[in-house]
């Protein structure tokens, strides 16, 4: 498990930051997006993917959370 | 000479490799690259952040440096102690030039060095105790200081000693601030997690610290942060901010105080000069405290005007058309400093080997004065600073990652440039190579180079170095050829 924090981008995209490898990436797809169900799988542009526990939409980003790494990239 | 072409980029980085053994070669060929504007990605093209090679001559810093020089030495009413042996801090005592306004001594204390000064007993019975009675001497001999800082070196954290609650219960003793910082040399791969480590400090022992409190806010409050007023580089900058309507509450952390640290969380903008050193604090304050942050560029007229504008664009009219009062003001004077030394400068390629910031802040400095950055690199950036640098570099311009001093050597024999910016180590080097160099960390004992009055400074210096009449004097007499008047006086 990682802390990582999600932003929004200047695009209005959302971006990913891993503070511990210090890592900012932007997010290119996330499974859930929708105000009552949000998280799940989200893959990085990098490669990488992590999991977050499906929750309800953040009331404003950024947002630090715990995720599980599934697959790094590199 | 003309600038090479992408394939002789190429050929230069593997004829350099080459004498590298296998193992080596292979980890340096991914730190070295030629710059292709069309990649968006730095990582698909160079590696960063990671561990030196043994055996090559690094640049690099520890996590120590990072903290203690970078991020908490220029708060300059706080006693900052190197805890460990003597020799850390003091040999990187005051070289930074972060200057400050205040009497040293009495209530400020950037350019003294305060040490626990580690002996073989206090390895073997820990440091806890002198650590203690340290504090307290600080504080009945320098009664004005504003807090304390304890800043980690090596021992610490190889024997275990407990700073924290070393920090809490003297704090508690005291009635001020002291903050331990776990910033131990031997973590991370450079200054770069130093850095990280004294945000996070700051994070959990300074910010929260007035979150209750009262304060008198305007809709400008803006904060500079990760400015170390080098040589006097952000008193350079905020005159420009304070001249456009908006009102600095904090600097960050040159000739910063803990006050304003603390009273940052108030501010309406975080404005990052430094993103490699400050971003941390400015994620966390965005998450905790909703205050958006932006970078900014205050080097040369281009960027700086682009910048107050950018900054501007965050704020409502009057903030506008003050930063266009701010722009047209400056014009004249920097038109004049262009028409002078640009003539002299035109043409003129520059490398380039910094840490933190400047490997592509200040490409846009020597692009006003017609000058060329031909290469670059950093000390210690990480992905996220090569990714922003790409698009500032020409294509087919050199990318150097962590360079070794071998490395930098045979680029600069070959790709000859008019002019190396880079640090105290290599300054004497290249000096001697005969190519015009400029150290670019604490600006030649000048400066200040950001801002507009900056900028003139900047052309001043930058001609200074390259057109300096020594340059013609490097071939001793007796190796130069024999010319026919010589003969004459013979005769």
């Amino acid at each position: 498990m990682a802390n990582i924090m999600i932003q929004r981008g200047a695009r209005g995209d959302y971006v990913f930051y891993l503070p511990k490898r210090d890592l900012e990436d932007a997010i290119v797809s996330m499974e859930f997006d929708t105000p009552e169900k949000w998280g799940g799988e989200i893959r990085l542009n990098n490669g990488g993917s992590y999991y977050i526990e499906p929750q309800a939409a953040p009331a404003k980003l950024p947002i630090s959370l715990r995720a599980r790494r599934l697959d790094a990239a590199e | 000479m003309s600038a090479l072409t992408r394939e002789e980029t190429e050929a230069l980085i593997q004829e350099v490799l080459e004498v590298y053994p296998e193992k080596a070669r292979k980890d340096r060929a991914k730190h070295l690259a030629v710059n292709d504007q069309s990649i968006e990605q730095s990582k698909k093209c160079i590696t960063s952040n990671r561990k030196s090679l043994p055996g090559v001559m690094t640049i690099r810093g520890c996590a120590y440096a990072g903290s203690k020089g970078v991020v908490w030495g220029p708060i300059k009413d706080m006693i900052h102690i190197s805890h460990g042996p003597v020799g850390c801090g003091q040999y990187s005592r005051a070289g930074r030039r972060n200057y400050y306004v205040g009497t040293t001594g009495i209530n400020t204390f950037g350019t003294m060095n305060f040490t626990s000064d580690f002996q073989e007993k206090d390895i073997v019975f820990g440091g806890d105790k002198k650590l203690a009675k340290v504090m307290l001497e600080i504080e009945s001999l320098f009664p004005l200081n504003k807090g304390i800082s304890i800043q980690s070196e090596c021992p610490i954290g190889l024997i275990g000693d407990d700073i924290e609650a070393v920090a809490k219960k003297t704090a508690k003793e005291i009635n001020k601030p002291i903050v331990p910082v776990r910033c131990e040399g031997f973590r991370g791969v450079s200054q770069s997690l130093g850095h990280h480590i004294a945000n996070d400090a700051i994070r959990d022992w300074v910010l929260p610290r007035r979150d209750t409190q009262e304060f008198a806010s305007t809709p400008y409050d803006v904060a500079v942060i990760g400015d170390y007023n080098i040589g006097g580089d952000a008193w350079s900058s905020r005159i420009l901010l304070e001249e456009m309507g908006l009102r600095v509450i904090a600097q960050w952390s040159g000739d910063g105080t803990i006050a304003e640290m603390e009273m940052t969380p108030n501010a309406k903008l975080n404005l990052i000069h430094c993103y490699r050193s400050m971003n941390y604090i400015a994620r966390h304050m965005e998450e905790k405290y909703s205050i958006p942050w932006m970078e900014y560029n205050f080097f040369g007229p281009t960027k700086v005007a682009e910048s107050l504008r950018a900054i501007a664009a965050h704020f409502d009219d009057k903030i506008k058309e003050g930063a266009e009062r701010v722009i047209a003001k400056y014009q004249a004077m920097m038109d004049e400093v262009i028409a002078k030394y640009k003539p002299r400068l035109q043409g003129k390629r520059v490398m380039l080997y910094v840490g933190g910031l400047r490997p592509r802040h200040v490409i846009g400095a020597y692009e006003d004065l017609g000058m060329e950055v031909v290469g670059t690199g950093y000390e210690f950036g990480h992905n996220d600073d090569y990714d922003r640098t790409i698009k500032d570099m020409g294509n087919a311009t050199l990318i150097y990652d962590d360079v070794t001093g071998f490395e930098f050597e045979e680029f600069v024999k070959r790709v000859k440039p008019d002019l190396v910016g880079s640090g105290i180590k290599e300054k004497f080097i290249f000096q001697k190579m005969g190519v015009p160099f400029r150290q670019m960390h604490s600006w030649d004992y000048s400066g200040p180079y950001h801002g507009y009055d900056g900028f003139a400074i900047f052309a001043r210096d930058m001609d200074m170095t390259i057109n300096n009449p020594c340059w013609s004097k490097m071939t001793p007499p007796w190796l130069k050829p024999v010319a026919p008047e010589t003969e004459q006086k013979a005769a």
